[in-house]
């Protein structure tokens, strides 16, 4: 009984979460990035339903467990998380740059007029 | 003179940067400060000393200082060149005017300080170890024989400007500006200055654990 109580809470938050992240506009990167997060949702959803799918799935490549399998899954999906974090962070900071750089600009200029 | 801009990046320089302008404006009449946010009255210091002021809204670095203080520069009529200047103090103006001298009597695109080329600049073991480490990458990798490719004080042609876009805000920007002029296939020239190495520069200047962070900054992009 508690277990379909954790399933069911899970499940849950998962749609939550999905909710959230539908919303906002974008392109076709977006749309990518939104069907794997599905499938992403999709997957938790059956491993909670089916946790002993992912040992199988482990053995068929010669891991061990489900558990070790779903470690090196994250730890790749986090460098690509980082990597694509630290990109938009470069972008964000150039556009930032130009940004204050065109104020100060302006400002010099109006400062200068008014004299 | 009267072509000559002298850029000169200030970040929390307060206490010295009316000093240093007044210094400049000796030799150069034209001085912009670009002041990089921060949380002193840099900017109100040097609008007495009689620069022009272009004031970032928020820190950006130096690197991003130095490509604003040229873009003003560059808007300005009849530029000839500008000249970097660091605001602590330590370059000397009269190493700047032999400089600018050089650079137009001998027709030359860029003219790079360098701190190595005689014995002037007392500088400690690792300081210089680092420094000549940073320059024999700099020949490497674009074939300028550099004698110290970290140099605050250059004087580059209005015409090489038009073509440097510094990108990397932070520590980076010294080695990037050298990547891009190197590039532009120019005559350029070093020329022996004098660092002081004040307490105040001293305890300004960078940390040798920056250059980590430079080696980190050129290899991320």
């Amino acid at each position: 009984m508690p277990l379909l109580v954790f399933q069911i809470t899970a499940v849950l938050v998962l749609v939550l979460a999905a909710f959230f992240m539908f919303r906002g506009g974008g392109a076709k990167q977006q749309a990518i990035r939104r069907i794997f997060f599905l499938l992403f949702v999709a997957l938790a959803a059956f491993s909670l339903f089916f946790p002993e799918a992912w040992t199988k799935v482990a053995n068929f490549f010669g891991i061990g467990r489900g558990t070790d399998l779903l470690l090196y899954i994250v730890v790749l999906v986090f460098f690509g998380y980082a990597v694509s974090t630290f990109r938009k962070f470069r972008n964000q900071e150039k556009q930032i740059t130009q940004l204050a750089r065109e104020i100060a600009l302006l400002r010099t200029e109006r400062e200068q007029d008014n004299k | 003179m009267s072509g000559t801009w002298v850029v000169i990046p200030v970040y929390n320089e307060a206490s010295v940067i009316g000093s240093v302008i007044k210094q400049v404006k000796q030799v150069f009449p034209n001085v912009v400060c670009v002041i990089d946010g921060g949380t002193d009255n840099s900017a109100e210091e040097a609008r007495k000393a009689g620069a022009v002021v272009v004031e970032h809204p928020i820190n950006l670095g130096q690197g991003a200082s130095l490509q604003t203080g040229f873009d003003y520069a560059l808007s300005q009529p009849g530029l000839t060149e500008v000249v970097t200047f660091d605001a602590d103090g330590q370059h000397l103006v009269s190493d700047a005017k032999e400089m600018v001298d050089i650079l137009r009597l001998e027709k030359l695109d860029i003219v790079i300080g360098s701190r190595f080329l005689d014995d002037r600049t007392k500088i400690n073991f690792l300081k210089r170890a680092v420094l000549k480490t940073a320059a024999f990458w700099t020949k490497i990798t674009t074939r300028m024989a550099l004698t110290d490719a970290h140099n605050g004080l250059r004087i580059i042609s209005a015409e090489l400007l038009t073509k440097i876009h510094l990108h990397q805000n932070r520590m980076a920007h010294a080695s990037e500006l050298i990547d891009q002029v190197a590039a532009e296939n120019v005559r350029w020239k070093e020329y022996p200055t004098h660092i002081i190495y004040t307490d105040y520069s001293k305890a300004k200047g960078q940390s040798l654990l920056n250059a980590v962070n430079i080696v980190f900054e050129l290899l991320f992009k």
